[in-house]
């Protein structure tokens, strides 16, 4: 079990390693890899002594979402003693990132629960309470996930070698064939035959890849299911689709606290909108509305004035107070902003709803208008590999400073001091008991007796692979943030983020596209009309492309799945009737930045350790000194072995870049340090 | 707190910091010194060239050390084959790149660069293009990346069009960038001229480009009205047709003028108005003795230039005491000078493009100058009260420049005026409580008799104020005046009010008491004024009035 952390430790590692920002980073990698081993050493030292963990811990906490990874980590670097678990066998919980084929396993593990109805077994733990304690048993299934549905639209067929190449001047969508994932349930080995994720990008970073100098224009070519399996490796599909705001609580967490080395970035190349069933690009920032061929001059004065007003819209408060109590809507009709600016501002910059407030409208333009220019023209981020990457960069940092990490490893129930109402130990699903002064709970483990209510809001999300951009420009090598306006006005807008193959999220020739809105209906009821309007969905198999040049002209679905996913942010302590050391963690919302659960960690940390500092900046290698007591002298034995291992994939991969795809170089320019 | 990891302290650090700069300095400072003692040496080899790299790469600023490398590399090259030159100048190019990191802004290696280029058997150009726009991304006004990517350009022959895609992608990414403006207006008339044939006006650009850059420059202005490169670059493109005149002026001297009297050319001494005026449109001469000393009989005078081949004519007639040749103000539309190129119907709609930017923004300074000049363009005389409105709104939004509103405000009053006079035919000039803070155009009022300047917030009587040589009567009162210089030897002026003003020197007052016994019988003028634009240079030169003074 520990062999396979160690795995996991060192990917980020490679990642960093196979992109040449020069010297500097190398040399910096160099170090992390030396000082990630001070943490193996602490894991397998451990592991050498007995089977059993620890039994004494300051924080134990279950779940490895955002909120909790960045609470182990905060936790844990002020030298505070941190268990951190998961029953699932990857990491990030609901915020994880999957190749293609570790999400088809994800899917079949959804499928077999939803038939196996678990009994729980509670006599293993009765012996272990003692006179005075009560217990709190914790829920084993995770039920957030809900309607999942699944539809393949790429060709079944075997690739053949040599293939009928369409002819050049005409993109040919797919021959399509539909096909129902749901037959193919009721494997009962699902369990064994899921694919750690981790494990599998293992591979990809080592295993050379195929094809990486691939042009993308093998458009041309059928891109089969065969295809999509074979190549599922170099998928990376979130389950939550967020961005980062280049000056979001999550941007500013990962440099004060030196994270953002642990991974890299790429910027949001366009921000778009679809109107009248037309893709096109929202003018935001100075350059943008200078180029701007769709509007006048009189309305680019007026959006720029608006915009600039927004900056520092505190400072004027006689331009907004008569509408602090009416809609943000009515506010911009009133500044005499165009429909077609109102409907820009609404929508893809301030992102909020018919209803929204004024005030509120007006702090959502600010903080986007904000993000500008920090890292280039857009205001947004998005992390290499996917979003899944950003929690296992925070477990990392735990580990760094100590954490012990345990995947497939739950804890069964809370045991609670009767006298104090407090959490003192939680027993493990191995039936340990480890004692601990604060618990942190991902919500998902929380059982519906522990709730005051159980309905929740919901998430309604789409994954979608695509053969073509939705907006055709001179670099194909970008991601798109798309809104779409509701279709009618009572409907939530959709958020589209469409990610391209140098993000490292898809396979070259294809586009990852992430739908997601608040639910009113099933997910695929949500989003279905969406994905139609923008995409050609094939609806009879081995139908051919119909002739009408508007249907060509759209990109063609490969696949897609549907699920709806719980949306606990709005819950908050007073929610749960637990004792009061306990802190839920809320899963992810559905608003396109992490403020949210990076403000949610702050609080519960504070909350842990009222006196201490969230996050400090980790110290530079070179500064630490070691010491008797330092880590590094626990297991003298390892670190030979590890050392050397450690830098021979370091080697290996300076002498094989190649591995990596060729335009990485070009791409990967981003990396969130301190202001530049 | 147990488990925590101990951190050096931050003096530590600066400690460590220190002695690793004392370390660099003293390395550094005995490296030079060896170099130094080579170059006097005379040695010229590659430890030379290893020597001075260490320390240029630390330091790209040392001037010195690069003209050694050069003394070092001219003298290899005389020792190797071509292919080996080749290699040693490419990995010079090499190092240069290294050192630019260090300093993007370095004199000295950008200079060393272009002479590497001009050495290299087979320069590359294409790479020194990538290198440009690398740089330029980094900061695109890096103006020595800006010369030495014209040097490669011209070098390298890269086309207009690309270079105008080029000016396009910048201005794009951020408009606020003179560079890529200007580069754009040296561009256009490359690669759209204007197709008439004529020459002079071969830096004007065709209309339908013309149009396109209006709607660019509407976009920037529009978009950001308070970024002033975009402003300058419509101004250029509104009023292009500025050009050659200040340098006529500095020609306008009295070499190469020549006076015939009745066919007799006469040798008479040319002196200015003023002695403190060495270049001047108006010129005086006292006619030699007796030469026109019979009033009865007709004269004819012509004014030749001889360096412009230009002349003008004037006949004093029997029993008159004066007389005068003048080319009319209002004709040669004198002072539409800024953008008096394009066509009023092109001015006209760009007028409105601003006004409407106005109603938007009626605080922006540039929108409001750009309004002013534009309407000057069209119709000074119509639109002075819209014009002095927009004046006013200027110096209160722009308090820092009002000094500058209040002179160029007094100007454009002073020419309306002028033209008003012309259109009446009358010789007095009236521009009483007007706010005026400066004179000028006073060339052009050579021929009037009273003068109104009262209740103004001038300062001074400039010394071209003497250019006044018929000026009889001069009301000044209620001015800041404090120096009366320009009173000088004005031999017509017989009432002067000056009340109310700082006068500062009582010395000056001798300069415009009238001398009744004036030696000079007759006297000509001639004023030579730089006609306004490329439009007539032959035309340009006119003789404003030759007068014969009977004194008493």
């Amino acid at each position: 079990m520990f062999l396979l952390y160690f795995k996991t430790w060192r990917i980020p590692v490679l990642k960093i390693c196979c992109v040449h920002f020069g010297y500097c980073v190398f040399k910096c990698v160099y170090f992390s890899v030396r000082h990630d081993i001070a943490c193996h050493v602490t894991v397998c030292s451990f592991k050498m002594a007995a089977e059993d963990l620890p039994s004494q811990f300051d924080v134990v906490i279950l779940g490895t979402g955002l909120t909790e990874s960045v609470i182990a980590a905060a936790c844990s670097r002020v030298g505070q003693s941190v268990l951190h678990l998961d029953r699932r066998n990857y990491y990030a919980g609901n915020w994880a990132s999957f190749t293609f084929n570790g999400l088809l396993s994800w899917i079949e593990e959804y499928k077999n629960q939803q038939k196996v109805q678990i009994t729980e077994s509670e006599q293993v733990w009765r012996s272990l309470i003692d006179e005075g304690e009560d217990v709190v048993p914790l829920s084993s299934v995770d039920s957030s996930i809900s309607n999942l549905e699944v539809f393949c639209y790429a060709s079944e067929e075997e690739e053949k070698e040599e293939e009928t190449k369409a002819p050049l001047t005409s993109c040919q969508p797919v021959n399509a064939e539909t096909v129902s994932e749901e037959t193919t349930g009721d494997s009962t080995e699902a369990q064994d035959t899921v694919t750690e994720p981790s494990q599998s990008q293992e591979e990809k970073d080592s295993q050379p890849i195929s094809s990486p100098a691939d042009p993308p224009v093998e458009v041309e070519k059928k891109i089969t299911y065969q295809k999509l399996v074979k190549e599922g490796r170099r998928f990376n599909i979130d389950l939550v689709s967020k961005l980062m705001y280049s000056r979001g609580a999550l941007v500013d967490l990962l440099i004060k606290s030196n994270v953002s080395r642990y991974a890299e970035f790429k910027n949001i190349g366009h921000i778009l909108t679809c109107r009248n069933g037309k893709v096109e690009q929202v003018p935001c920032s100075r350059a943008d509305v200078f180029a701007s061929k769709q509007l006048t001059v009189v309305e680019k004065r007026m959006l720029m004035k608006f915009l600039t007003f927004c900056l520092d819209f505190e400072q004027h408060p006689e331009e907004y107070q008569d509408y602090t109590e009416k809609p943000f809507r009515e506010f911009l009709k009133n500044k005499k902003l165009t429909e077609n600016l109102q409907d820009f501002v609404l929508h893809s910059i301030a992102m909020v709803t018919q209803q929204t407030l004024t005030e509120e409208g007006l702090k959502a333009t600010q903080h986007f208008l904000r993000c500008l220019g920090r890292y280039g023209n857009t205001p947004f981020l998005f992390p290499l590999y996917g979003l899944g990457e950003i929690p296992q960069c925070f477990c990392r940092m735990c580990a760094v400073f100590g954490g012990i990490y345990c995947l497939r490893h739950s804890v069964q129930c809370l045991v609670v001091d009767k006298a104090s109402n407090k959490v003192k130990a939680v027993i493990d699903t191995r039936g340990q008991k480890i004692s601990c002064s604060h618990f942190v709970v991902e919500d998902s483990y929380i059982r519906d007796e522990q709730r005051q209510s159980t309905a929740y809001r919901q998430i309604s999300r789409a994954v979608l692979i695509t053969d073509r951009s939705v907006l055709p420009s001179e670099s194909d090598q970008q991601i798109s943030l798309v809104t779409i306006p509701p279709l009618e006005s009572s409907a939530p807008a959709v958020r589209m983020v469409e990610l391209c193959s140098s993000s490292m999220t898809c396979m070259p020739g294809t586009y990852l596209v992430h739908l997601t809105c608040s639910s009113s209906g099933t997910a695929q009821e949500d989003l279905a009309p969406v994905v139609s309007e923008l995409f050609h969905v094939s609806t009879i198999p081995g139908e051919e492309p119909s002739e009408g040049a508007e249907e060509r002209s759209k990109p063609a679905v490969l696949w897609v799945m549907y699920f709806n996913m719980r949306d606990t942010s709005a819950l908050d302590s007073s929610s749960y009737s637990l004792p009061s050391n306990v802190h839920v963690c809320t899963g992810p919302d559905g608003s396109l930045g992490s403020d949210c659960s990076i403000k949610l960690a702050e609080s519960v940390f504070h909350h842990i350790l009222p006196d201490e500092e969230f996050c400090p900046p980790a110290p530079n290698p070179e500064d630490i000194i070691y010491d008797g007591d330092g880590p590094q002298a626990e297991g003298p034995g390892f670190d030979e072995s590890v050392n050397t291992e450690a830098e021979e994939e370091g080697a290996a991969h300076e002498k094989n870049p190649s591995t990596e795809p060729a335009e990485m170089d070009s791409v990967a320019d981003t990396t969130p340090s301190s202001e530049e | 707190m147990h488990g925590r990891v101990k951190v050096k302290s931050t003096a530590q650090q600066e400690e460590e910091k220190r002695k690793e700069r004392e370390k660099k300095l003293k390395a550094f400072v005995s490296a030079r010194d060896a170099v130094l003692r080579k170059r006097s040496a005379g040695e010229h080899d590659e430890e030379a060239l290893q020597l001075t790299q260490q320390l240029l790469s630390s330091n790209p600023d040392f001037a010195t050390l690069w003209n050694y490398r050069r003394e070092v590399l001219l003298q290899l090259e005389t020792s190797r084959e071509k292919d080996e030159v080749q290699k040693l100048y490419e990995s010079e190019l090499h190092f240069i790149e290294a050192c630019l990191k260090v300093n993007p802004k370095s004199y000295g290696c950008w200079h060393h660069r272009s002479w590497v280029n001009t050495r290299l058997p087979q320069p590359d150009w294409t790479r020194e293009l990538g290198l440009c726009d690398r740089c330029l991304s980094l900061d695109e006004r890096n103006f020595h990346c800006w010369d030495y990517r014209r040097v490669v350009v011209k070098e390298s022959g890269v086309s207009v069009e690309q270079e105008l895609q080029f000016t396009d992608r910048l201005i794009g990414s951020n408009f606020s960038n003179y560079s890529s403006w200007h580069y754009r207006s040296t561009l256009l008339p490359q690669l759209h001229p204007q197709p008439a044939p004529d020459s002079i006006h071969s830096h004007r650009v065709c209309e339908e480009q013309l149009l396109k850059e209006y709607e660019l420059a509407h976009n920037a202005f529009f978009t950001d009205p308070n970024d002033q490169s975009a402003w300058f670059y419509y101004r250029w493109l509104l009023g292009r047709g500025v050009c050659v005149c200040s340098l006529c002026l500095s020609q306008a001297q009295s070499e190469g003028l020549m006076l015939v009297l009745d066919g007799q050319p006469q040798q008479v001494e040319w002196r200015s108005t003023h002695p403190r005026l060495r270049h001047s449109p108006v010129w005086l001469c006292d006619l030699p003795p007796g030469s026109v000393s019979d009033i009865s009989n007709e004269h004819n005078l012509t004014v030749h230039w001889t360096e412009k081949y230009t002349h003008r004519d004037c006949a004093l007639y029997t029993g008159c005491a004066e007389s005068w040749c003048r080319d009319s103000a209002t004709d040669q539309e004198l002072f539409r000078s800024e953008l008096s190129v394009e066509k009023s119907s092109v001015l006209q709609a760009e007028l409105q493009s601003c006004n409407q930017l106005l109603e938007l923004e009626p605080q922006n300074k540039w929108c409001l100058l750009t309004i002013i000049l534009l309407m000057r363009a069209l119709d000074p005389l119509g639109h002075e009260k819209e014009t002095l409105a927009h004046f006013q709104t200027l110096k209160e939004v722009d308090p820092m420049r009002s000094s500058y509103y209040s002179d160029l405000c007094s100007k454009f009053l002073i020419e309306n005026t002028i033209l008003k006079m012309e259109y009446a035919e009358v010789r007095v000039f009236s521009l009483s409580n007007k706010n005026l803070t400066t004179l000028c155009h006073l060339d052009q009022l050579l021929l009037v008799t009273h003068i109104n300047l009262s209740s103004n917030q001038l300062l001074r009587l400039p010394p071209q104020f003497a250019m006044l040589q018929c000026l009889e009567v001069l009301e000044a009162d209620d001015n800041a005046i404090e120096s009366l210089e320009g009173l000088y030897h004005l031999p017509k002026l017989e009432e002067v009010s000056l009340r109310n003003n700082r006068i500062l020197f009582a010395i000056q007052s001798k300069c415009f008491i009238r001398n009744p016994f004036s030696a000079f019988r007759a006297s000509a003028w001639f004023d030579l004024v730089s006609r306004s634009q490329y439009s007539s240079l032959i035309n340009s030169y006119r003789l404003c009035r030759i007068m014969e003074g009977q004194q008493i």
